[in-house]
């Protein structure tokens, strides 16, 4: 019983929490992906910088407030910034919109257009970001490290594992799950949120209805920031904030939001799990959870992983051309916002 | 219309900042006939950059003081002009060294930090041009036997001989089992070898010996791996400031391990302010002597106005040496310069510590010979390596300290 309940939580601290912790991640950032697609019908290539930019903001505005001595402790400081970081962020994705998107909008141009001047925009705001913040390394954590740790699970319960639990692990999923559940309340029951997904169901028949179109574009982009700056903050506390961290997720991103199948946000969330737990799963060492659950004279020479952890990023990859090929439109395909 | 001005405008405004930022480097000085110029080529940026501030002011300390003296080759002056190799980004080393090169005719290099970055700038520059390079930290073990023309010296010894030291060390601590992690490097790969074979053949069992890239933002899947394998200590072959410090970080918030190995390169202030108090206890390795030298030449950096970090006083006498051999061989030529590194080193003659190159210089003038001692108790061995004593370290109440030395 005991070799059972170590594997488990030998399983948790290594696998199940940090997995929920990053999926949750992926999936605000997917979900931002998704959104626009849905909307404006573009892949948002600058949905990374997007939210490093918001996670940038955020962290001045946490070390101004630390520097006056606000503290919510134990909770990080940079919960009560993000609103801030929210406000900055939606504020360039709007200008951005109506500097660049806009025009190409007007025209009907064709979306590959929109993506490589997404791609531009990505470019542009990754100077940006390195420009005010320069691209080192930023610690802007305060507040208690952990709610549990390793060593005090040990003593608590007599098992030879540790679980640990970080303050930024659980206050990523509490606020990853507010936020989602506010999104689909908003795009089910408002007035906006139907207008919303009306637009993007049929464009033509929306406007018809008298749905005014920069009011939509205007609520997504603000809803885009939001996610952006929550994920990319998140990240930040939990992680590290480092500017090029940020366009390495983009890959993940995008396979959470294509696994789901583009547009639907149900799958955008679903979607970043299966990929952070695919990740997780695959470059995990299984050696001592078999010595657990093996027979007592169980000897292991190999580690029992089946991907090295360089391969990590390479398994969205793979899922992605697996779903592609298999099932394009994604597991919960049909059903747009 | 109003767009396209303001797109002139955003046009005219790249094109300004451009030539501005471009200025600088436009600045090269014409070399005058009497002055030796060296360039310090080190990783100003990167991985190992909180180390590169000091180094670069001990090689310049040691510059300055020649300068000073008034006695190299007949009075030249000694001139520098810093370059950034980086650590990681081999070509951005060697385009680093070329320029200084061809752009700043340097008579010498000293550097580059990392190894990668040092083989880089030695097989692609420095050999095809005939100019000698001395760096103070690169301990690849691979510089050994690499073809150099005889034009590479370091001050640092090679990690053959800290991976030995290594192994001695985790015996003595009866420590039986270790998992090991190192960056993806000449340098990380070298050490990693160098400890695994000493430390087995020692009766040592290394549970597992796993690369970690730098600059990721998350080492949760490493860490999980490790800590699977086991092991007693965690062995981090990496840098201060990236992947090392992201492998103790997530070690530590996992409860994966709890005590380090710390080679040379993870020893630095930067790591224990970044890690705090649970990194007490840890131990480690850091090329180091108990010398007069070390001592006076912590002083003499204390009152030049900074602090003699890791690899600072390597740095000091990499310059000095290199400009003793210029004046032993009466020119600052590297082909006739790097014949005489030898003899300024090595017995026999008078002994020469930190701030004492004048009487160096003046010694070598009239004749004489030197054995140049320097802040690191140098010897100079092989293929022109230092023969290596270390400082062990133990993280005590968030410092490095030292126990003694090796």
């Amino acid at each position: 019983m005991t070799d059972i309940l170590n594997a488990l939580t030998l399983l948790a601290n290594f696998l199940i929490i940090p997995g929920l912790t990053y999926g949750s991640q992926l999936a605000l950032g997917a979900l931002g992906v998704t959104l626009v697609y849905g909307v404006l019908r573009f892949s948002n290539f600058a949905q990374g910088e997007t939210m490093a930019f918001g996670a940038m903001i955020t962290i001045l505005v946490t070390w101004g407030l630390q520097s006056i001595g606000v503290s919510i402790k134990p909770l990080p400081t940079a919960l009560i910034a993000i609103p801030i970081g929210i406000t900055v962020t939606a504020i360039l994705t709007l200008a951005i919109d109506k500097v660049v998107y806009r025009y190409h909008r007007e025209r009907r141009a064709n979306p590959v257009i929109f993506l490589i001047v997404s791609i531009g925009v990505m470019f542009f705001m990754g100077g940006l970001i390195r420009f005010i913040i320069g691209p080192g390394d930023q610690i802007f954590f305060d507040g208690t490290r952990f709610i549990l740790k390793a060593q005090e699970f040990k003593e608590m319960t007599g098992l030879n594992e540790g679980l640990s639990l970080k303050m930024t692990q659980a206050v990523t999923i509490a606020i990853a799950l507010i936020i989602v559940t506010a999104m689909f309340w908003f795009l089910n029951h408002t007035r906006t949120g139907k207008s919303m997904r009306a637009y993007s169901d049929n464009e033509d028949l929306a406007l018809l209805s008298g749905i005014d179109p920069d009011r939509v574009v205007m609520v997504t982009w603000i809803i885009v920031a939001a996610l952006a700056t929550v994920g990319g903050t998140l990240y930040g506390l939990d992680k590290s904030f480092k500017p090029f961290v940020y366009m390495q997720l983009l890959l993940p991103i995008f396979a959470s939001a294509i696994v789901g199948g583009v547009g639907n946000p149900v799958g955008a969330i679903a979607g970043g799990y299966v990929i952070a737990f695919s990740e997780l799963i695959l470059t995990f060492a299984y050696k001592k959870v078999l010595l657990y659950l093996g027979p007592d004279n169980l000897e292991l020479d190999s580690l029992i992983q089946f991907l090295g952890t360089d391969y990590k990023i390479a398994v969205s990859f793979i899922i992605l051309v697996i779903v592609l090929v298999i099932k394009p439109t994604g597991l919960f395909s049909g059903k747009t916002i | 219309m109003n767009k396209k001005i303001i797109g002139g405008i955003v046009v005219v405004l790249i094109a300004i900042a451009y030539f501005v930022l471009q200025a600088p480097q436009e600045e090269t000085a014409d070399k005058t006939t009497n002055e030796v110029k060296l360039a310090v080529v080190l990783g100003f940026t990167g991985p190992a950059e909180s180390l590169a501030e000091s180094m670069a002011r001990g090689a310049e300390l040691a510059m300055k003081e020649v300068s000073a003296s008034q006695l190299l080759l007949g009075g030249s002056s000694v001139s520098n002009v810093r370059a950034d190799s980086t650590c990681v980004d081999a070509s951005a080393a060697a385009a680093a060294a070329e320029r200084v090169i061809s752009a700043d005719k340097v008579d010498a290099i000293i550097g580059a930090l990392c190894s990668g970055a040092t083989i880089s700038i030695l097989q692609n520059v420095a050999m095809p041009k005939g100019v000698m390079m001395f760096s103070p930290s690169a301990t690849s073990p691979a510089l050994s036997t690499l073809e150099d023309n005889d034009l590479f010296f370091r001050t640092s010894p090679s990690d053959a001989r800290q991976g030995q030291v290594i192994a001695e060390l985790l015996q003595e601590k009866g420590i039986k089992s270790i998992a090991m992690t190192y960056t993806n490097n000449d340098y990380g790969k070298g050490l990693a070898d160098a400890i695994q074979s000493n430390y087995e053949a020692a009766g040592g069992k290394v549970t597992i010996n796993a690369a970690h890239e730098d600059g990721k933002g998350d080492y949760s899947a490493e860490v999980a791996a490790l800590s699977q394998a086991g092991g007693e200590i965690l062995m981090v072959v990496g840098y201060l400031d990236q992947g090392g410090k992201g492998i103790i970080q997530s070690s530590l918030d996992a409860g994966a391990f709890s005590n380090f190995f710390l080679p040379d390169a993870m020893i630095g202030e930067s790591l224990v302010k970044a890690i705090g108090p649970d990194l007490d206890g840890s131990i480690g390795t850091v090329p180091g002597t108990d010398s007069k030298g070390a001592e006076i030449y912590a002083e003499l950096a204390t009152k030049d106005g900074f602090t003699a970090g890791p690899y600072s006083p390597e740095a000091y006498d990499a310059a000095a040496l290199t400009l003793l051999a210029m004046q032993a061989a009466n020119s600052a030529d590297s082909n006739a310069a790097k014949a005489k590194v030898f003899e300024v080193a090595n017995a026999p003659g008078t002994k020469i510590l930190p701030g004492e190159l004048a009487k160096g210089l003046q010694i070598l003038k009239d004749g004489g010979d030197i054995d140049y001692v320097g802040a690191t108790a140098v010897e100079l061995i092989g293929a022109g390596e230092s023969a290596g004593s270390y400082r062990e370290i133990l993280v005590k109440d968030g410092k490095n300290t030292t126990v003694r030395y090796r």
